[in-house]
């Protein structure tokens, strides 16, 4: 049995979902991983030496560039008659291309999992994470996305797999990639911040996510906000942690003028400390929160930064 | 040009869920159901092409149990144009309601099917990309932002670090994030209009269509409850806590 990772990249390696991935692959048997895209000497090299992976699978075409679901799907199409499972981590790539694999095998896939109990029994959330389904799959092909925040990640080196050239055949050129406006930030990613912090419609406007910064400068912290946040346009969207956003499960979380919505909470509940700072002590996100600061934010986020400076 | 809008009936993304005692599922009696609200988005963005005389006509669909009839109304207020219900008892999976909405799209030939990015029940969000793929459609999945310019529709897309632009070749399929519209509430006389429009009602078997689940559910679970932590009272001994305690900082 063995199982094939598509694995997303950037120029600082194989991002860290995928290696989520690859873990949660890693638990059902051996494990290849696919890199494909244009020019692609920098990501075979990173993908051969993520550990425990036994093959990597390199398709440099320019048809592939920007991972588009129509080529792409069709190339793992193509790959998917030597493996028992296919996977991706469950991100705007993963959740673009492999349902289009799937129904291309007339196979169900199984969306976002957080655990695997065998081959064909996995646990995914439901309901916004508000139910834990357990769900056995009779396809003979799994087509699956991983919930990066449930399985801890395979180290980015130490393994050392051989890579092969996949022979890349017609592939659909039904979509053309235009432009990308992608956010610029020192910053670490949402998904893959040990801290996060975020602010909610308690920020009162954008302007106020300045205060942010200099607690996230010192905690190497990434920023998130809520959807009420984003839907009041303080920040853009890729900022957003909930079910309709990003799913984060940092080990310190700190909420900011967050209510606590149940389609907030379903995005972080899962962090291992959480910290909530909100001037409404009956906010539902105290009743999750480790830590709970009754605080107007506009004097507890400077003295939270000077705090922060001085030890 | 014509617009297939598939639309689910799901709980009522205000309701409190509450897993089931027996661990066969939600609890969904007596429980208000609402149109998905990413399908809502998509009614509106079909409804307004229409209104700029892209789209001809707006045909809403949806699948499951009779009462999905009211989630057409739903969509025919808003301003679709007529409606076709697919009755099953079966527990209607992406897959199988993929190859209905496909075997629809045989019959309709619409331009554009729009749907919302994922249902608010199982959050699977897989039905728009799985139709693409058994049509042979190119597809544009989480929009914030449509165009159509002769044969070509540009799709703006929410990707993970910020907006992607494809430009893709119609016909096509798109599925939607929040910020593509803000979908209008129906007015009242649109929605007396709306009981006037016509609902076709079919099965699984007129389209040819095999609904046999592939995914059983064994359990559904409540998620470990987390328990309130504790109130801290002041910033000084929260970096404290989460220094000595915590350990997180």
């Amino acid at each position: 049995m063995t199982s094939l990772v598509l694995l997303e990249f950037d120029d600082s390696g194989i991002k860290q979902p995928s290696r989520s991935a690859v873990a949660a692959a890693q638990a059902l048997g051996e494990v290849h991983v696919l890199v494909a895209g244009a020019g692609l000497s920098g990501a075979s090299a990173a993908a051969a030496k993520l550990p425990g992976v036994m093959k990597v699978l390199v398709a440099d075409a320019p048809a592939l560039d920007h991972l588009l679901a129509e080529p792409t799907a069709a190339l793992l199409v193509a790959l998917a008659p030597a493996y028992s499972h296919l996977l991706a981590a469950t991100t705007a790539v993963g959740k673009n291309i492999m349902p289009r694999v799937a129904a291309l095998l007339d196979v169900q896939p199984i969306s976002d999992i957080a655990g695997a109990e065998d081959a064909d029994t996995f646990i995914r959330p439901i309901y916004a994470g508000n139910g834990l389904a357990t769900v056995k799959s009779s396809d003979s092909k799994k087509v699956i996305t991983v919930r990066a925040a449930s399985f801890d990640p395979v180290a980015a080196e130490g393994g050392n797999a051989p890579t092969e050239n996949v022979t890349v055949g017609d592939l659909p050129g039904l979509s053309k990639f235009v432009s990308a406006e992608l956010s610029k930030s020192e910053r670490p990613e949402l998904t893959a911040a040990r801290v996060v912090i975020s602010g909610g419609r308690g920020m009162q406007n954008g302007e106020n996510f300045k205060l942010l910064d200099p607690i996230a400068d010192k905690l190497g912290a990434a920023v998130g906000a809520s959807r009420a946040a984003v839907d009041a346009g303080f920040v853009p969207n890729e900022f957003q942690v909930g079910q309709t956003g990003k799913i984060v499960a940092p080990d310190l979380y700190v909420a900011v003028g967050i209510s606590g919505a149940i389609q907030h909470l379903a995005g972080m509940k899962d962090s291992k400390v959480i910290v909530a700072i909100n001037k409404d002590e009956e906010a539902p996100i105290f009743q999750v929160a480790d830590n709970g600061l009754v605080a107007d934010l506009f004097t507890a986020l400077p003295e939270l930064a000077a705090e922060l400076e001085r030890s | 040009m014509k617009i297939i809008v598939p639309v689910k009936r799901v709980v009522d993304y205000n309701v409190k869920v509450r897993v089931k005692s027996d661990g066969s599922g939600i609890e969904t009696a007596g429980v208000k159901m609402s149109m998905n609200p990413f399908d809502e988005i998509a009614v509106e963005e079909a409804v307004r092409l229409k209104e700029k005389g892209v789209a001809t006509e707006i045909v809403a669909v949806s699948m499951g149990v009779p009462q999905c009839a009211e989630t057409i109304r739903t969509a025919l207020a808003m301003g679709a144009d007529r409606g076709i219900l697919v009755e099953s008892d079966t527990d209607l999976q992406p897959l199988a309601v993929a190859k209905l909405l496909k075997a629809i799209a045989d019959q309709e030939q619409p331009g554009l099917i729009i749907l919302g990015k994922q249902a608010i029940d199982d959050d699977m969000s897989a039905t728009g990309q799985m139709l693409a793929a058994l049509l042979g459609w190119s597809q544009g999945t989480f929009a914030s932002k449509l165009a159509i310019e002769g044969g070509t529709l540009t799709v703006t897309r929410e990707v993970d670090g910020g907006l992607e632009t494809v430009a893709l070749t119609l016909p096509s399929i798109v599925t939607t994030d929040l910020r593509l519209n803000e979908p209008r509430y129906a007015s009242l006389p649109n929605i007396m209009k709306a009981r006037k429009k016509p609902i076709a009602t079919m099965k699984p078997a007129d389209l040819g269509v095999d609904v046999t689940p592939r995914l059983t559910v064994i359990k559904v679970t409540e998620p470990p409850k987390r328990k309130a932590g504790q109130k801290v009272g002041s910033v000084a001994e929260l970096v404290s806590k989460l220094k000595t305690e915590a350990k997180v900082i």
